[in-house]
């Protein structure tokens, strides 16, 4: 399988404080870090899954990814072209390559506007005119498993649910490589939840697009996708196969967010739990050595001084701590 | 058998629409046994806000409850006057939301919020500057003292669920309503908030109302479970004995849904195929038989009540009578 | 449209609204047909009569028909709303929405120049353009729209500010939408409701300040009538009679109510949250 997507030590910078700011209140650094030292690749047909709390970086990624972010370092190649390079017309050809499931499925959609205008869009967008488009909205709409009707409603009318259906329906219209779909689940009734995985991994197999979803859910994790990474403080502490990260954790944060997924069994006690101490530090106040050591339930003195080395596992477990977890 | 802090019997709450009247929920019984946590679960439609906003008395204008109960420590309070209605909700009866800026008033400082809501207690300011101090401690701020000083938006997510907490124990209610108090939060900080509430209540003895759709949480920190659909409680028992040996085809449909009691990797996830029933014009029958693949002749026709199906354990099928 | 004055129909209030307005633009449209007399034809013979079966509204101090005199004055006072408000409305929204969209040097560099224009008082900004041009109708339209530029571009520049923001623009931009399209197609429709409202509710303003700038021999010359001069004529003899002013008011009033009532009506329909559709 070939690559489709490839980010290389990539690097997202935000000013916070403006230069007069930053000048009066004498912050040196008047940057943060959102995304910072990120490798991944994602090949033709794969699920890459991205795990992380808020404010991890989890959503810059993906905007950066859909350039609409600019990297500060690093690379983004799509297919062989650099993303971050591109002039506004590569751009546009390259964002029909790509397309966004959104979290927030209803305010996505464009509220004046028919469920069934809102799908054939991108068709108007790319001065698509060779097709019906009316034809066009009822094939999408029982694709991904609406009603032909539904093409009359405005988004206020629709259930979270058909509204991701909506969102799903407008992803997959231009046939896109790439789809990003930000928390996919979000909001949504368990039992709607697995219509919409369900839904999700029938277009992987049947249209061989990839898909990149961004997550802090891990109970869905297991089931869409193939990769996974997870992201902390804007890095990746740990990224593999996505069976590998389940059965055998080797980063603590992991662990963490393993054992904090609570489960429908009353047997699994609050107790057994590894509790995480505190929270998630700020952007601006990045701790020194392993910026995890301050939650970190393992973390010793070395920990507190010392940036921890990446360690790789069976050529594909790659990990950034001191001490990884032995999981027998 | 323990006293209850909360008895609801038969309660309706109907809504009136454009379309006609919507009967939110319908002749729903609950007791929380003192001291204990009673989880309410159900997907949106279920009639968990309405529940919760007719036992604070917060309906909207278009809402009539025409019959039931809800005895709160020996007193209906759909009977009691507005007046004695504010006496109670703030002492004996609390509540936290999913938003905890719901309840924190955004331009006051915590510390002013905090010995505000004292205002019924005669002691000195220094005093009730002193509790709101050792309640911020109980719920795990740190530094205290000075967090007092502090707006709201200057805390964070879980510290701000944090404070709500300390201002709904302040005054020790005998019941706290808890509103989906862990949905906005990250997973790690969930599970910290649970456990906060779950000691907090073993020490002071309270008893908890818990509301969510997450059933995780839900078995995680209840000892009692209510599963409401479209209006109805349609199975309640023990956490162990529901999650366990589910008899309502509901609630063994929604656990085998739930992605994350599959633990295994599957392409095709069980749903519940259909929709929520329309609560308006209510056809009679069972509430559940559009959606479920066993319904029989009967359940078109009877509506099935709650019957005792083992010693904590009630359902209301026909299937489980028969 | 034709749902759309269906829709309104089923709103009582929207319902006189329309009836109102397309009164006022029918008899003013058709001035010429309705009015029994030539409405600057002097008769001092039937000079400040009150109202009776040859004079509808009574007759003015130098004998014209009231009645005529209103039906006329709406053709001026109409002339004057539309175009203002029209061309006021056109050329705030495109600034508004590229002082909202648009860079911040470009937002600053609009809004210095609104605040500009609001800091001139309409009367001198009339003054001025008088002193030049010399008054007339197209003066008094100049004048009001200029004036009224600023009110629109700083709701539409809000309104726009607001929806950037909204996700559903952000969808936009990332499925390729050009600029000119997402502001077309997904920002003026959702900030075309409180304009109009807001522009339906300025029509009897610009009508009262038609009226004004009339009256200060800025506006419309006699004998040409207007509700404006009408009233003006009618304050003057107060003492001797109520009824150019009664004549005078009554359009001012129901046009008032009229517009205010449409605008309000088209609002709820406009913006499809409000529209009860269960």
């Amino acid at each position: 399988m070939s690559k489709l997507l490839s980010i290389k030590n990539l690097r997202v910078r935000f000013r916070i404080k403006s230069p007069l700011q930053a000048m009066l209140q004498k912050i040196d650094d008047p940057y943060i870090d959102a995304v910072r030292q990120v490798s991944l690749d994602i090949k033709q047909g794969e699920t890459f899954t991205l795990v992380g709390e808020s404010g991890s970086g989890k959503t810059t990624l993906a905007l950066a990814v859909a350039g609409l972010l600019n990297a500060t370092e690093g690379q983004i190649k799509f297919m062989n072209e650099d993303v971050t390079s591109m002039t506004s017309s590569q751009i546009m050809a390259y964002r029909k390559k790509i397309s966004f499931i959104w979290q927030n499925s209803i305010g996505s959609l464009s509220p004046r506007m028919s469920v069934g205008s809102l799908i054939t869009e991108g068709y108007k967008i790319h001065n698509l005119k060779d097709r019906d488009l009316k034809m066009e909205a009822d094939r999408l709409l029982k694709l991904v498993g609406l009603p032909a009707h539904i093409s009359g409603r405005y988004a206020h009318q629709l259930s979270g649910g058909q509204a991701r259906r909506v969102g799903v329906a407008r992803a997959i219209a231009l046939k896109p490589k790439l789809i990003i779909a930000d928390e996919p689940t979000a909001g949504l009734d368990v039992s709607v939840q697995g219509e919409i995985l369900n839904l999700l991994n029938k277009l992987k197999d049947d249209l061989g697009v990839s898909l990149f979803v961004i997550t802090h859910n891990l109970n869905i994790v297991r089931h869409i996708s193939d990769k996974t990474a997870v992201m902390y403080l804007g890095r990746f502490v740990e990224q593999g196969q996505t069976d590998d990260i389940f059965a055998k954790p080797k980063h603590p944060y992991t662990l963490a967010l393993l054992s904090a997924n609570l489960t429908p069994y009353p047997e699994a006690s609050l107790k057994n739990r590894i509790e995480l101490k505190g929270e998630v530090p700020s952007l601006m106040d990045r701790p020194n050595g392993c910026e995890f050591h301050t939650r970190c339930p393992f973390s010793s003195e070395h920990c507190d001084n010392e940036f921890p080395p990446m360690h790789v596992f069976d050529g594909e477990q790659i990990l950034t701590c001191h001490y990884p977890l032995n999981q027998n | 058998m323990s006293e209850n802090v909360l008895r609801i019997r038969d309660l309706s709450v109907n809504y009136q629409t454009d379309r006609g009247v919507l009967e939110a929920i319908r002749h729903v019984n609950l007791d929380i046994p003192k001291g204990s946590i009673v989880g309410v679960v159900g997907e949106s439609g279920c009639g968990k806000s309405t529940l919760i906003t007719s036992i604070i008395r917060q309906l909207d204008d278009n809402a009539d409850i025409p019959n039931g109960s809800i005895e709160f420590e020996k007193q209906d309070l759909l009977k009691l006057s507005l007046d004695k209605m504010r006496n109670i909700s703030g002492t004996k009866l609390s509540i936290i939301f999913q938003d905890p800026m719901s309840t924190l008033n955004p331009v006051l400082s915590i510390g002013r919020q905090m010995i505000d809501i004292q205002y019924r207690d005669k002691i000195s300011k220094k005093r009730k500057k002193q509790r709101s101090i050792d309640m911020l401690t109980k719920v795990g701020i740190p530094d205290p003292r000075n967090q007092l000083n502090q707006y709201p938006y200057e805390l964070s997510g879980g510290m701000q669920q944090r404070v709500s907490i300390a201002m709904a124990l302040q005054a020790g209610p005998s019941l706290l309503i808890a509103d989906e108090p862990t949905t906005a939060l990250d997973t790690t900080l969930e599970v910290q908030i649970l456990k906060l509430l779950k000691e907090l209540q073993e020490e002071m003895g309270c008893s908890i109302l818990f509301v969510s759709h997450h059933l995780g949480v839900i078995a995680e920190l209840c000892d009692h479970v209510v599963v409401m659909y479209a209006g109805e409680i349609v199975e309640q028992g023990s956490t162990y004995e529901i999650f366990n040996n589910p008899a309502h085809p509901y609630t063994v449909k929604l656990l085998e849904c739930d992605p994350a009691s599959i633990s295994k990797k599957q392409n095709l996830l069980p749903t519940i195929p259909g929709e929520i029933p329309d609560l308006i014009n209510l056809s009679g029958g069972c509430i559940f038989k559009n959606r479920c693949d066993q319904s029989i002749e009967r359940c078109d026709k009877v509506t099935p009540i709650l019957n005792k199906f083992d010693t904590h354990h009630f359902v209301s099928c026909h299937l489980i009578e028969s | 449209m034709k749902a759309l004055i269906k829709r309104i129909s089923s709103d009582p209030l929207g319902l006189l609204g329309l009836c109102l307005v397309t009164l006022m633009v029918v008899s003013a449209l058709g001035a010429s047909i309705f009015a029994p007399y030539d409405p600057i034809q002097l008769n001092i013979m039937d000079r400040l009569q009150g109202p009776s079966a040859n004079h509808l509204l009574g007759t003015d101090q130098l004998g014209r028909d009231l009645f005529s005199r209103v039906l006329f004055g709406g053709q001026v006072a109409l002339k004057v709303a539309f175009l203002t408000i029209g061309s006021a409305l056109i050329i705030g929204v495109v600034l508004g929405m590229i002082a909202g969209y648009g860079p911040t040097w470009l937002d600053n560099s609009i809004m210095l120049l609104f605040d500009t224009i609001r800091s001139v008082p309409t009367i001198m900004l009339a003054l001025a353009a008088v002193a030049m041009v010399g008054p007339s109708i197209t003066t008094v339209i100049f004048v009001i729209a200029v004036s009224s530029i600023p009110n629109y571009g700083r709701v539409v520049r809000t309104q726009t500010l607001t929806i950037k923001s909204k996700d559903f623009v952000k969808a936009e931009m990332l499925m390729g939408a050009s600029l000119l399209r997402i502001l077309s197609i997904h920002v003026l429709p959702n900030i075309l409701g409180p304009l109009l409202i807001l522009a339906s509710m300025d029509i009897p303003t610009v009508i009262a300040l038609e009226a004004g700038l009339s009256f200060l021999g800025m506006g419309v010359k006699p004998p040409t009538p207007s509700w404006g001069s009408i009233l003006n004529d009618g304050f003057a003899l107060i003492r001797n009679t109520p009824w150019p002013i009664i004549a005078g008011s009554i359009p001012l009033v129901l046009a008032t109510l009229g517009f205010t009532f449409l605008g309000e009506s088209l609002r709820d329909l406009l913006d499809p949250k409000l529209r009860k559709l269960l």
